[in-house]
């Protein structure tokens, strides 16, 4: 089984968004995303500075399976993305809700931020996805 | 002998087993207005031994001029061995193939070809080959426009010295996906692109700077000057080159402090005959660091579960089979049999021969414009160094001048009056190896009888 922190908030396609103490949000895969796609080879992330919106497809992750698109659970400007992922892309296997995070954005609107999934909800939504 | 391996008691079986009537009913789900129906245009089936007749009249209306034109495609010699070795069954395949690691053979001399065009240009890494030379410049732009993150203009700069012909399929290619191509001028005495031009965009959003290495004219361009501008302002750097001349000249890697980012171009001179102007083949090499924004297959060396060496497909999530429509490219083909010929043919010429081939042209081409600028009538249009093209101006116009040649059995150059108005009457020449000393005085004694009107009424 894999992980869901309760104090994280998730979007159905398996983005996790942790709200700070500064106000920004970091964002990464979830545990069982990463176990889907296998063994990340490449992690390509915003650049700081960008402007995303909620939804949009801004960074993208590579296993050895298959290539997916990470989409901004909040829209707003990239304040931060994980260099230490372009040498080891497998800190996103081994700590996807720590070290494997991808970037941290400064939100436009806290509310989008209160309208993700909480725990349960993501958890409700996995058992949907496995029947 | 059957050719397909399906008799028609197979057919009726397969048929049965699916419970369709006949082969024809497989399609009955297309409306029959969008049927093409009977091909009334396609002439009824001959016999191998006429179309053989057909073929051998139509080649022979091509005669066997002397040939004086590059322009982007060269005349070299072409080792026997290339093409007998090519043509055997085990290479006679245009693509990779779709069990693509069933076929190791094929594999490992893509692997190889990579190996040579990545060390021939100075690079770190290079794709299994493009469609040609001018949309490998294309595929180089939209490559440029992903891989430089910083910048958000997707603005290419191209000189008016890089081929016109890549210049339009370049914006063909590229030019609907939001790119906006500018142009750079060139020298009136050098026929190169100034560098100091660049400074006009100093502060503002450039994506890329493409510069060919021998440009169009034939013309070396200061490309290290070129390249140390363009990254010191803030630009990547894609090379278009000629890979013959790389035997002589610097390789894009190493232009400038930093070297060039992409370098593409067309891969014909090696060992890929004229026909008519294709099939050809574009190669592409890049440094790592820009690797998986390149388009195309790349082909790797692994090491099997018995730690056995083996070749296999790498970073296809970059590829269309698994990227869809958010794949480095959906148009990229890659032309495996010209590779092929083109991996054997270096093989063959080795570095020390390659190196020969490029002296030879080099000196035969400044032999044939020594020779052609002595004619009344006919001058040189730049002053700077070049590789094996030269521009001409004429004092009338060239059409009629390569008519008179061509009576004469002379493919006398390219004609780039209309692509460079500005210039005047301009003829491009070209000798490769293959123009003996003889073959060039016969060229300028025609030119000479043809300028100084001793044969006007041939020429008329």
């Amino acid at each position: 089984m894999s992980s869901v922190p309760a104090d994280l908030r998730f979007m159905k396609s398996h983005e996790w968004a942790r709200l700070e103490d500064d106000g920004t949000i970091t964002i990464g895969i979830s545990d069982h995303a990463q176990q889907a796609l296998g063994d990340l080879v490449f992690a390509e992330v915003p650049e700081q500075g960008r402007r995303v919106a909620a939804g949009e497809a801004c960074a993208v992750v590579e296993s050895v399976k298959a290539a997916s698109d990470v989409y901004s659970p909040v829209g707003g400007e990239i304040v931060a993305s994980n260099a230490d992922l372009g040498g080891q892309p497998e800190l996103i296997n081994q700590d996807p809700y720590g070290a494997g995070w991808l970037m941290r954005i400064r939100p436009d609107d806290k509310s989008q931020f209160a309208a993700l999934l909480d725990a349960a909800a993501y958890e409700a939504a996995l058992a949907a996805e496995t029947h | 002998m059957p050719f397909i391996p399906h008799t028609a008691d197979d057919v009726r079986d397969m048929l049965a087993a699916i419970g369709a009537p006949g082969t024809e009913a497989l399609f009955d789900e297309i409306p029959a207005e969008l049927r093409c129906g009977e091909l009334k245009g396609i002439p009824p089936a001959t016999s191998e031994m006429q179309i053989g007749r057909l073929m051998a009249e139509r080649a022979a209306q091509d005669g066997r001029p002397l040939n004086f034109i590059g322009a982007g495609a060269y005349e070299h010699h072409v080792p026997s061995a290339v093409w007998a070795l090519v043509s055997r069954g085990e290479f006679y395949s245009a693509y990779t193939p779709y069990q693509a690691e069933a076929s190791q053979g094929t594999l490992q001399l893509l692997y190889e070809y990579q190996s040579m065009m990545a060390s021939l240009t100075g690079m770190d890494a290079s794709n299994a080959s493009l469609y040609d030379g001018a949309t490998a410049l294309g595929e180089a732009c939209l490559m440029a426009v992903r891989a430089h993150r910083k910048s958000k203009s997707a603005r290419i700069l191209l000189p008016v010295a890089l081929n016109p012909r890549y210049r339009d399929v370049a914006k063909a290619v590229a030019g609907n996906q939001r790119l906006a191509f500018e142009l750079l001028g060139y020298d009136d005495r050098g026929g190169h692109t100034p560098a100091a031009d660049l400074e006009r965009y100093r502060g503002e959003d450039i994506t890329a700077l493409v510069i060919q290495q021998p440009n169009f004219f034939g013309t070396l361009e200061d490309v290290d000057e070129l390249t140390d501008r363009a990254h010191e302002m803030g630009m990547l750097v894609i090379a278009v080159v000629n890979p013959v001349s790389l035997a002589l000249l610097k390789p894009p890697g190493e232009w400038g402090a930093r070297g060039a980012d992409i370098v593409c171009g067309e891969g014909q001179p090696l060992g890929v005959p004229l026909s008519s102007g294709g099939p050809y083949f574009g190669f592409m090499t890049t440094r790592m660091e820009h690797i998986r924004q390149m388009p195309g297959r790349i082909i790797g060396r692994t090491v099997d579960l018995d730690g056995k060496p083996g070749y296999t497909l790498t970073l296809q999530a970059r590829e269309q089979h698994i990227r869809r429509s958010k794949a480095t490219s959906n148009i990229c083909t890659n032309q495996g049999l010209l590779v092929t010929a083109a991996t054997i043919h270096m093989s063959l010429l080795g570095a020390r021969g390659l190196a020969q081939v490029a002296a030879t042209c080099m000196e035969r081409s400044a032999a044939l414009v020594d020779a052609l600028a002595k004619i009344p009538g006919v001058r040189v249009a730049f002053d700077r160094p070049r590789f094996h093209e030269a521009l001409l101006v004429l004092d009338r116009p060239v059409r009629g001048v390569l008519d008179a040649l061509a009576a004469r059995g002379i493919v006398g150059g390219f004609d780039a009056t209309a692509d460079y108005p500005a210039l005047g009457n301009v003829l491009l020449v070209c000798a490769t190896e293959t123009r003996t000393p003889e073959d060039i005085d016969t060229y300028a004694r025609a030119l000479r009888e043809i300028m100084c009107g001793t044969a006007a009424a041939s020429a008329a």
